[in-house]
């Protein structure tokens, strides 16, 4: 490879177009979780550890996208942080936008992104919520980065009739989808209420 | 004409998964499994020992009998995947590496399936069972 390429050479400005295969980040993802699975004494540690891990992606990437944003602008109200990363945070991560997003109806502090197919359970027969845990702490750390505290859990919830999706080529359809629930924090909801004001 | 019964053996000659793949299939006890496996294993070993030619896949490949047949493919790092089925039964090696690549995907890119472990996965069931379907065996 001539120097010109290096990856540090390239502009940050420039979205990034290249890919990876499925299979090549199939393998390390599994490592990674593997290497958490060792070091935690259970389930819910292991959670911990793999969102503790995409908090630090989350933090970043919403540097990165903020800096790559022609009007550099800041989002500062709850819908719109939401929709930031369900549309452009998944958009860069994953090269499509999440399926959707709603707000809980018997929760108001409440919020989910839902996701057919995350790419973190992909190959996961059980456990697949604490698998997708690092996804959780992607949204964790841009909401924590762009000053919305909030907890964010992951759960896998059965897709219903006629609801179905199709996964990735060659593999069985899934029949859950992943659910991503953040709870803000008290603080962060009166402020957005003053907003609105 | 149908494929009967699938077993795969790890690099040890321990079986890790074993299903029938139709209601053919004779019902032998996963005790017995097991000890196919291992037995089938240590043949295989043998087989190639006692290969006059020393070709790149040793073992054994096929057995072929009257009222069955028994297809191997070994992996480069030693996975045996076996299928037994009726004689005349066609297209048992495509089954088998398609199998394979089933394993890959829902077991081993699986960050909860540990090497050389007994492959629980429904994943890989299911993949299975696509891949029974498409080659026209239910």
């Amino acid at each position: 490879m001539s120097k010109s390429t290096s990856i540090l050479d390239r502009p940050i400005l420039k979205p990034r177009t290249d890919q990876v295969s499925m299979s090549a980040y199939g393998y390390l993802y599994s490592e990674l979780v593997q290497y958490h699975q060792t070091r935690a004494s259970s389930i819910s540690e292991l959670e911990e550890r793999l969102a503790s891990s995409g908090y630090g992606v989350g933090f970043k990437i919403l540097e990165l996208l903020s800096y790559r944003n022609k009007d550099n602008r800041r989002e500062t109200r709850i819908m719109s942080i939401l929709q930031f990363i369900s549309s452009s945070v998944w958009k860069s991560l994953f090269g499509r936008a999440a399926d959707s997003l709603e707000k809980s109806i018997e929760h108001t502090d409440e919020y989910m992104i839902f996701d057919y197919n995350p790419i973190t359970s992909n190959f996961v027969s059980v456990n697949k919520a604490v698998s997708d845990a690092y996804i959780s702490g992607i949204i964790g750390g841009v909401l924590e980065g762009a000053g919305f505290t909030a907890r964010v859990s992951a759960h896998s919830v059965d897709i219903e009739e006629g609801e179905m999706k199709n996964g990735l080529i060659g593999m069985p359809s899934r029949k859950d989808k992943a659910v991503f629930l953040i709870k803000f924090s008290e603080k962060v909801l009166e402020r957005d209420a003053k907003l609105d004001r | 004409m149908a494929y009967l019964h699938l077993f795969i053996v790890n690099k040890s000659g321990g079986l890790i998964h074993h299903r029938a793949l139709s209601h053919h299939a004779p019902q032998i006890g996963t005790n017995e499994w097991l000890r196919i496996g291992s037995t089938f294993h240590s043949l295989h070993a043998i087989a190639g020992e006692a290969s006059p030619v020393k070709a790149k896949h040793d073992g054994i490949e096929l057995i072929e009998g009257e009222g069955l047949i028994l297809c191997c493919f070994q992996t480069r790092t030693g996975i045996k995947f076996v299928i037994t089925a009726e004689p005349g039964t066609r297209f048992i090696q495509n089954v088998l590496k398609e199998i394979y690549v089933a394993y890959t995907d829902c077991a081993l890119k699986d960050p909860f399936y540990e090497l050389e472990m007994p492959i629980r996965s429904d994943l890989f069931s299911e993949a299975v069972n696509d891949i029974m379907g498409r080659f026209g065996n239910r």
